[in-house]
């Protein structure tokens, strides 16, 4: 009985105590600097992509970069806070279409990949990003 | 009607590729035998070519069976709009090599063109919380039916529909994305409708079903089997299900080559057709 007891504590002791977070995406990324490069590629290609460059026109393009740092940082399990607007705010108005979405996952693959990021790691990042979508598109 | 097929596709192809449309790589699939977009001898339920909403996409293909007593040739095309809707062509020729001259019949090929309509009924392959669901109707028509009917076929042409569900999930293979589909056909083809359509032993629809399993090891690169149940409509001779080992290359969204090895069991009396099977894509 005594030893069921101590049993029990330790399993309690276990749960109560802060589980480790999983960073193995936000690592695989390369961390902070690997995820600014990642980023960073992909809006480099997004502003050559003819189909949506007309998206990044006219905004403050730092800005963009440090939120979806943040974000990308965030979804990776890192250590970081997402300071932006929600997605519905940020795409308000924008009228993204769903040919513009892929456009820039388009953009992000090819940047992870310039990045030599693996493809189980890249996909990890996507699965994490495509939820989203319905929050993103035609606003 | 393949070369007016082909030059329609050539002449639309530069209006169109200088934006290029708004599906993900490989997300179009191939061409299957039956003309429309999808894996070889399965179709899948993502429209032919790269047409997101509001888009124009197709697809234009050859595609060769060869499995040493018998040989394939199929030719077709296939358009798709607003990822919503697909029209489709193949003509298929299967050439029966030296069963013709041993059995003296009157012809050495069977033939068949086929005209399909796929229509996405909900869902995506990729983003919704559903799955997408496509519902497929094809015409299959024989171009020369005195073989079949000799071995006991009843109809030269026929209607026959499937539904198909296919979902694409990011990392669901160890890491590599997974596609999986699966199809319920309502079909009554005799060996596809080379053989033409219902038979002495069984004149009526059966429900076939139909499946293939992919990985993506990359963007570009894709393998996977198929499976496709058939019927066993004639009395000559037995009719086997198909099935197949493939991998897929798609190096950008107008080009895809696919290499398969497929084993397609018993044809016309024949025993063991095993083959390969080679099809090239242009797409938009």
């Amino acid at each position: 009985m005594r030893l069921l007891a101590i049993l029990l504590a330790l399993l309690i002791g276990a749960c109560a105590g802060q589980s480790p977070r999983d960073d193995s995406l936000y690592r695989g990324l390369g961390e902070q600097a690997g995820i600014t490069r990642i980023v960073e590629g992909m809006l480099l290609n997004a502003a050559r992509n003819t189909r949506i460059s007309r998206h990044f026109q006219d905004i403050d393009i730092e800005r963009l970069r440090d939120k979806l740092v943040e974000q990308f940082c965030v979804e990776a399990g890192g250590p970081c806070e997402y300071t932006g607007d929600s997605m519905e705010e940020s795409h308000k108005g924008l009228n993204i279409s769903r040919a513009d979405f892929n456009a820039l996952v388009e953009d992000l693959i090819e940047a992870m990949e310039a990045e030599g990021v693996a493809v189980p790691v890249q996909n990890r990042l996507l699965a994490r990003l495509a939820p989203m979508r319905g929050q993103i598109i035609e606003r | 009607m393949l070369r007016t097929l082909a030059t329609l596709f050539c002449s639309l192809l530069p209006a169109l590729v200088a934006a290029e449309q708004g599906r993900l790589l490989a997300s179009g699939g191939a061409s299957s035998i039956d003309g429309a977009a999808g894996g070889g001898i399965v179709p899948w339920a993502v429209l032919a070519g790269y047409g997101e909403q509001g888009e124009w996409g197709g697809a234009a293909f050859l595609t060769r069976v060869e499995t040493g007593d018998y040989r394939l040739d199929v030719g077709g095309a296939a358009f798709a709009y607003d990822n919503r809707v697909e029209l489709s062509f193949a003509r298929q020729r299967f050439d029966l090599g030296t069963l013709a001259r041993d059995l003296r019949l009157p012809d050495d090929s069977l033939s068949q063109d086929i005209f399909g309509v796929k229509l996405r009924l909900f869902g995506d392959l990729i983003y919704d919380r559903l799955p997408q669901l496509s519902l497929g109707v094809e015409h299959k028509r024989q171009r020369d039916f005195r073989v079949p009917r000799l071995v006991g076929a009843v109809r030269d042409e026929d209607t026959e529909a499937y539904l198909a569900a296919s979902r694409l999930i990011l990392g669901g293979a160890f890491g590599y994305n997974l596609l999986l589909n699966g199809n319920l056909r309502y079909s009554r083809a005799n060996e596809q409708g080379l053989l033409g359509y219902g038979g002495d032993r069984r004149d009526r629809h059966s429900v076939l079903k139909e499946g293939s399993v992919a990985v993506l090891l990359d963007p570009h690169w894709v393998v996977g089997v198929e499976y496709r149940e058939k019927p066993d409509n004639l009395s000559f001779a037995g009719e086997n299900d198909w099935s197949d080992l493939f991998v897929g290359y798609f190096p950008n969204k107008h080009l895809a080559v696919v290499l398969a090895y497929a084993r397609l069991g018993e044809i016309a009396g024949l025993d063991h057709q095993d083959g390969v099977y080679l099809s090239l894509q242009g797409s938009f």
